[in-house]
């Protein structure tokens, strides 16, 4: 195949939608193109019910028209009343689940310095929380991340649903509540996968593809993202 | 009485080693005229709180905050501040408090009512406990028994914000798509001042007014007063000055330009 291709960006976003099946009624917020991406197209098929902004502070329908508010002190309201999911990326995450996005290395005097923690602590213990990792790597997957921002599985997360990446879908049902391989997308072995993640994985025996977009999918993602860009931008 | 004041007479009432917040969020509707002004004194040993910006980054830069109270410090279309992270791998920050956002929320919000904590279940596992040593906690006393992080009152000396249009009896409009925390920065300080874009208020929309004589000290008049950061419905970011202030923390004879030309 010659030029660039929505293949891998299609599962993936169909993965991101999955991730949010069921969210009728809740306040999605995805962090990045291709959660928004999934989080419209979930909107479009299965859950039509959920709530979604534009990012700012204006709750828009699929034509991106404004449809109701959502300013910052209200964005905290839904946190704490469990009324949201989050999609969120990490500088790492390790196998339990807990994401960095504060800074790499010692907090005192950090050699890079990120975001700080914003509202990681909260959202993962008031919320479903996922996450979208574009650059699947093994500085990404770690043993165990610098400072914690959003806690996992061990340190009292309400629920990590889902980690899509590039290469795969973990969910957090591993032994323990450890990554735990759901899919691979196409053209990625599990080797590829393991290979990438440094820190250990549950691997169940059964594990298929990650599945491609059913043909209304298909419909609404070239509509949702004509041109492709968004999709075309996820490489491996 | 509120007073109409001039971004110098605001710092002028400021004295070293005080606690300051600054309302706005990243690089949204900051209160710049005010931190210019603050910029250019000699007022220093501060402790800044705030939905971190370029305000946190440029009084970071210039060496004047002696510990900084926040969440994230971004610029939003840039996402990570510069002079943020320069100052933080150089060591140059002496103190940091690094909270979850809700959390500094509840910090104003229990400053606003004079109360010494709120109770939430957000910190614990995170690095929030860790870094924060300072960090209490308190057991629900009803039949559930929940223990909860209490946090702080983040009470202010001073706090600043900008808004779009104010009286000069205190009254504050926002008219933008956010009125982010502004009113318990206000509600949280000792003394706040509010500049706004323009003096006369929008009496089909005091709905929006979210600040009040009661909340305010000053008034300055500041056409332009979020500077570079973006004051939606009257203007957007000036993304070109952003890049150009951003790329300072790479270039240190950048810096010194463009302290002389907008700091000084």
């Amino acid at each position: 195949m010659t030029g660039p291709t929505t293949d891998l960006g299609d599962v993936c976003a169909v993965a991101c939608a999955d991730a949010f099946r069921g969210d009728d009624g809740l306040m999605v917020s995805p962090m990045g193109p291709i959660p928004r991406l999934g989080a419209r197209l979930a909107k479009a098929t299965h859950s039509p019910g959920i709530v979604l902004t534009d990012g700012v502070a204006t709750i828009v329908d699929l034509d991106d028209e404004p449809c109701g508010w959502m300013p910052f002190a209200r964005v905290f309201d839904m946190v704490w009343s469990g009324r949201r999911h989050v999609m969120m990326g990490a500088s790492q995450l390790d196998r339990h689940g807990n994401q960095n996005i504060s800074a790499l290395g010692d907090f005192a005097r950090p050699k890079v310095q990120l975001l700080g923690v914003r509202g990681g602590p909260g959202n993962t213990v008031c919320h479903p929380t996922s996450y979208w990792i574009p650059n699947h790597g093994p500085k990404v997957f770690v043993e165990a991340v610098d400072i914690i921002s959003g806690v996992g599985t061990d340190h009292g997360a309400f629920e990590i649903r889902r980690v899509v990446t590039n290469l795969c879908v973990f969910d957090l049902k591993g032994p323990g509540g450890v990554l735990r391989l759901r899919s691979v997308h196409p053209g990625v072995t599990v080797d590829d996968v393991r290979a990438a993640t440094g820190c250990a994985i549950d691997v169940p025996d059964d594990v298929g593809p990650s599945r491609l977009p059913t043909p209304e999918e298909r419909a609404w993602l070239h509509r949702l993202d004509a041109g492709g860009g968004i999709r075309s931008a996820v490489t491996r | 009485m509120v007073r109409q004041m001039t971004p110098d007479d605001v710092v002028g009432e400021l004295q070293s080693g005080m606690t300051l917040g600054i309302g706005g969020w990243g690089s949204r509707r900051k209160p710049m005229t005010l931190v210019r002004a603050l910029a250019r004194s000699s007022v220093t040993d501060l402790t800044v709180v705030t939905y971190g910006g370029p305000d946190a980054g440029i009084l970071c830069a210039l060496g004047k905050v002696r510990k900084l109270v926040y969440g994230f410090v971004s610029l939003d279309s840039i996402p990570l501040e510069p002079w943020f992270r320069r100052v933080r791998q150089e060591g140059r920050l002496p103190e940091v408090m690094e909270l979850d956002e809700g959390m500094l929320q509840l910090g104003l919000r229990a400053a606003a009512w004079r109360l010494p904590f709120l109770p939430t279940r957000v910190g614990p596992g995170s690095a929030v406990m860790s870094t924060n040593p300072g960090l209490r906690t308190v057991r629900s006393p009803y039949d559930d028994a929940t223990e909860l992080v209490a946090m702080p009152a983040l009470r202010l000396d001073a706090a600043f914000v900008h808004v779009h249009r104010a009286d000069l009896h205190g009254n504050g409009q926002v008219l933008g798509p956010d009125p982010y925390f502004d009113d318990l920065f206000c509600l949280a300080a000792d003394r706040a001042y509010m500049s706004c874009e323009a003096i006369g208020l929008d009496t089909d929309r005091l709905y929006q007014a979210i600040i009040n004589p009661t909340m305010v000290a000053g008034v300055v008049h500041a056409p332009g007063g979020a500077w570079f950061t973006e004051c939606p419905p009257d203007y957007d970011r000036d993304e070109a000055l952003q890049a150009a202030y951003a790329a300072t923390a790479r270039d240190d004879d950048a810096w010194q330009a463009f302290v002389a030309e907008h700091l000084s």
